[in-house]
């Protein structure tokens, strides 16, 4: 099972904070987007060109491989301070 | 160390605390942050701020341990306040002792600039027109480049 989860602006704009699926082999965040996109349409804005991936709260590029029990997070830009 | 707040922060607590720790430092450079009451869109009576509990910490940590590492520093202390805050409120501090004033104006200005880049914060702002998300800054991107 993978723990997704949406913040901010994206998270509205997908009216949805939080989704497990399971996702039984090992594949990348870019797999794991496609999947979600067959799930449900609206899972495309994440293919989105700002959009940001934490894998385990850190930052990771959409190669990085996600493995069972994993927590994702995809968010806008940040923009604190 | 690294808090995460509500609550407002005051200035001289924090002053008076990085003094307290830094009997062998000859510097201390802090900075606050204060929400501003306008932006490229309007008027800003408030702010909004989310964030991502645990990564906020861990990437704060992790910043705080760069400049650790680069400089040679005292003390590290990072707040930012999250919620809602008003207009002309503080928002965020960073507060850093140093041997010598270099490395702890250098650090300071590190700190912030890779805080607004990679922590994960957003803000939206408000007015009587209602709650718009903030974009993110091309000049915040640049000044984490120049490290």
């Amino acid at each position: 099972m993978i723990h997704i989860r949406f913040f901010a602006s994206l998270r509205e704009r997908l009216q949805s904070s939080e989704i497990d699926i399971a996702f039984q082999q090992q594949a990348s965040i870019k797999a794991l987007v496609d999947e979600l996109v067959k799930l449900d349409a609206r899972f495309a804005l994440l293919k989105e060109q700002d959009v940001l991936v934490a894998v385990n709260q850190t930052l990771s590029a959409p190669e990085h491989i996600v493995n069972d029990n994993d927590e994702v997070a995809f968010f806008p830009p940040v923009t604190g301070g | 160390m690294i808090s995460i707040q509500k609550n407002d922060f005051d200035l001289a607590d924090e002053y008076k605390r990085l003094r307290e720790q830094s009997d062998s430092d000859g510097a201390i450079v802090t900075f606050t942050g204060l929400v501003r009451d306008f932006s490229d869109t309007g008027s800003v009576s408030t702010l909004f701020i989310e964030h991502y509990p645990g990564m906020t910490e861990k990437t704060l940590e992790a910043i705080s341990d760069k400049a650790q590492q680069r400089w040679d520093l005292g003390q590290v202390r990072i707040i930012h306040r999250v919620g809602y805050i008003k207009a002309d409120e503080q928002i965020v501090f960073v507060g850093v002792s140093a041997k010598h004033r270099k490395d702890a104006f250098e650090s300071a200005q590190f700190i912030m600039d890779f805080l607004k880049n990679d922590a994960p914060f957003w803000k939206q702002e408000g007015n009587a027109q209602g709650m718009q998300w903030v974009d993110q800054k091309q000049t915040d991107i640049a000044a984490a480049k120049r490290w």
